[in-house]
């Protein structure tokens, strides 16, 4: 059951395969070139259901779990990495935020906007002192009313100037640095809203990247995600999805850099023989098989054990640690087999190299993950073998 | 009205096709299947079909194949097919176009139906007998490669176009007939991700020949395959250079009389 596909699950990843190849395909290398974010893109991925993979039916979604979403995620990500961004934080993130903490009134109002693709989500915690370290957010929000009122700046919001709703942390009490957060659904039409400054990224070209500005933004209290003091709880409780995100993302890009590697292998030729049939190179290839197959076992595995319910932040952090360290090393390998091609713009692994090495750092750093995978396995053979 | 698709399960077209051991079909390991490419076109020439009647028209998938065939009718229903009837029998094991025609034509006649597509042919065989034979079989009027179909607004006849060699062959055709899909009629749409929740519940009948009434394998005998052989080896290529090109001319002709000894 763990690695095994469901009937729907191979029709998922056989539907999300065909439109990246097909449609995905055909605009990924420019829209990258050129940093250009298709609205159509997300429009068609829409349209067959994505942005609603894990909503239930009665929200508008399809109800499928974290195992689809994983499998759809390594698709898109195998032609552009820059268009699983917004897919994994809306669906990862903002859904999953929206459908566990909404008010009933919430997720009524919102869900179904966000399943069909009409309004996609985002999620915005990080600031200038504030990212691993969620504690420290300093945006205020100060309730007046039947209002609050935010005032600070997010950064490095992915697709944060697309948004049709914001999940955003803010700090409700100055006095707790723990309790003192809040989660709030904000709208960017709500007054007091803007985006700022836009990020000119190493890779990712294809996703926008910016700052979110609130002064004196006006939320009404209804749009309280959980309840007030939450947002530490919330911001933590949504992690695994996210990580499980960017490790299918991360995926998908180190298949793309071994798929490269063997198809420019077998066409270029040196010394009279073509590049595969150096043992040097085959040892490059048998790494990164072996690093990609490792990768998704890991992936697959935190993903079943969160669509079972369980307790999967090791799990998710492993598989998030590996698959963006193997996908870096991947990236680099195929880009060495393709020599001073790989270098330039005429072959895609130039691209998938600048788009690999954010996956080392967002979503959780690596030095994060492999300080969440520490803790828990200290813990665990504390529990087996107590001092 | 009851609306036919036609579907066959077929090798991946970008699978790598071996030949087994024995000669008598092709390597299964390793190989995906999928809906006949061209059988994707009926499929949604059939759903255009009912979504511009729109009133209450069903389309029905019918399939002759193996157990494994479930997934390609599974992939019909997520594109909106409305119902499925899979004939699997071991006794189909090694079909010919003609036992095929004949279970499929009984399978439908149990049906009913008002329209029939299918691909123009299967991208495995290459042999686009079945419409054919089953159009004689349910004596109704076929036209094949059709790239375009307009039902008439009394749904007895329709106008289709096929494409034929330096131009466009315009027909107009009696209902109920059996039409043969090519590229170019259509854009088959995607399994939406509803669409394969929703085929979670959709029906697939499976019938045996005992089911559909027929007691022996009919057509066996008619025509079958004897074996399956690998294309033969490409030859060693050999390049023949030299300083001057017409010294390498001369060594290529003194080559071919001698060597190859075919001048």
């Amino acid at each position: 059951m763990l690695f095994q596909f469901s009937e729907e699950e191979r029709l998922i990843q056989k539907t999300v395969r065909d439109f990246a190849r097909r449609e995905l395909a055909a605009v990924a290398d420019i829209s990258n070139r050129d940093g250009v974010f298709r609205d159509d893109i997300i429009k068609g991925l829409s349209a067959l259901g994505l942005m609603g993979i894990t909503i239930p039916e009665e929200y508008g979604g399809v109800n499928f779990g974290t195992f689809s979403l994983a499998v759809a995620l390594e698709e898109i990500s195998r032609i552009c990495p820059s268009t699983a961004v917004a897919v994994s934080v809306h669906n990862s993130l903002a859904n999953h935020i929206v459908l566990k903490y909404g008010s009933e009134e919430l997720k009524a109002k919102y869900l179904p906007r966000m399943a069909s693709g009409e309004a996609i989500g985002v999620y915005a915690l990080t600031e200038p002192d504030a990212g691993s370290d969620v504690s420290a957010i300093r945006m205020s929000a100060v309730r007046k009313g039947h209002e609050y009122v935010l005032n600070g700046a997010k950064i490095f919001i992915s697709t944060g100037d697309k948004a049709g709703v914001v999940i955003v942390i803010a700090r409700t009490d100055p006095g707790s640095r723990t309790r003192g957060l809040t989660a709030f659904l904000v709208e960017p039409g709500f007054p007091g809203f803007s985006v700022g400054k836009v990020e000119h990224k190493m890779g990712l070209k294809a996703s926008t990247t910016v700052e979110l500005v609130f002064e004196d933004c006006r939320v009404p209290s209804a749009n309280v995600l959980g309840e007030e003091g939450m947002g530490m709880q919330i911001a933590l409780g949504s992690l695994d999805g996210g990580r499980i995100g960017i490790a299918s993302q991360a995926l998908g890009i180190a298949q793309t850099a071994l798929d490269e590697a063997v198809l420019f292998g077998r066409e270029r030729t040196q010394f009279g023989k073509r590049l595969v049939d150096f043992q040097m190179t085959q040892a490059k290839i048998a790494d990164m098989a072996t690093n990609v197959d490792a990768a998704r076992l890991l992936v697959y595995r935190a993903a079943r054990m969160r669509d079972a319910g369980e307790n999967c932040s090791k799990e998710a952090s492993m598989a998030k640690l590996f698959a963006s360290r193997i996908a870096n090393a991947a990236v680099y390998d195929s880009m060495q087999i393709h020599g001073g091609v790989g270098y330039t713009e005429e072959f895609r692994i130039e691209r998938f190299f600048r788009d690999a090495r954010v996956t080392e750092i967002y979503e959780g750093t690596s030095e994060i993950q492999r300080i969440v995978i520490a803790r828990k396995v200290l813990e665990e053979y504390e529990q087996m073998y107590p001092v | 009205m009851k609306i036919i698709v036609l579907l066959k399960r077929v090798p991946d077209t970008e699978a790598k096709i071996l030949i087994n051991q024995e000669g008598t079909g092709i390597r299964e390991d390793g190989v995906k299947f999928v809906i006949n490419p061209h059988d994707e076109y009926g499929i949604e020439e059939g759903l255009k079909l009912r979504e511009k009647l729109a009133d209450g028209s069903k389309v029905t998938v019918v399939c002759a194949g193996p157990e494994e065939a479930t997934e390609a009718i599974r992939t019909a229903l997520a594109m909106g097919a409305d119902d499925a009837v899979h004939v699997c029998d071991p006794k189909l094991a090694d079909p010919n176009p003609f036992t095929v025609s004949e279970v499929l034509a009984k399978a439908i006649q149990a049906e009913g139906f008002d329209v029939i597509f299918c691909g123009k042919q299967a991208i495995d065989d290459d042999l686009a007998q079945v419409q054919s034979i089953l159009a004689e079989k349910l004596d109704i009027p076929q036209v094949n490669n059709a790239t375009a179909f307009e039902m008439a607004a009394d749904c007895r006849s329709a106008k289709l176009s096929r494409r034929i060699e330096g131009g466009d062959e315009k027909i107009e055709t009696s209902m109920p007939a059996i039409i043969s899909c090519d590229k170019g009629l259509n854009e088959p749409r995607y399994a939406s991700l509803p669409g394969i929740m929703k085929a979670k519940k959709k029906e697939i009948r499976k019938k045996s020949l005992a089911d559909l009434g027929i007691a022996e394998v009919p057509g066996t005998g008619r025509s079958r395959v004897l074996k399956w052989l690998p294309l033969p080896k490409g030859g060693e290529c050999r390049i023949v250079a030299a300083e001057e090109t017409v010294d390498a001319v001369r060594e290529l002709a003194r080559l071919l009389r001698e060597e190859a000894k075919v001048i």
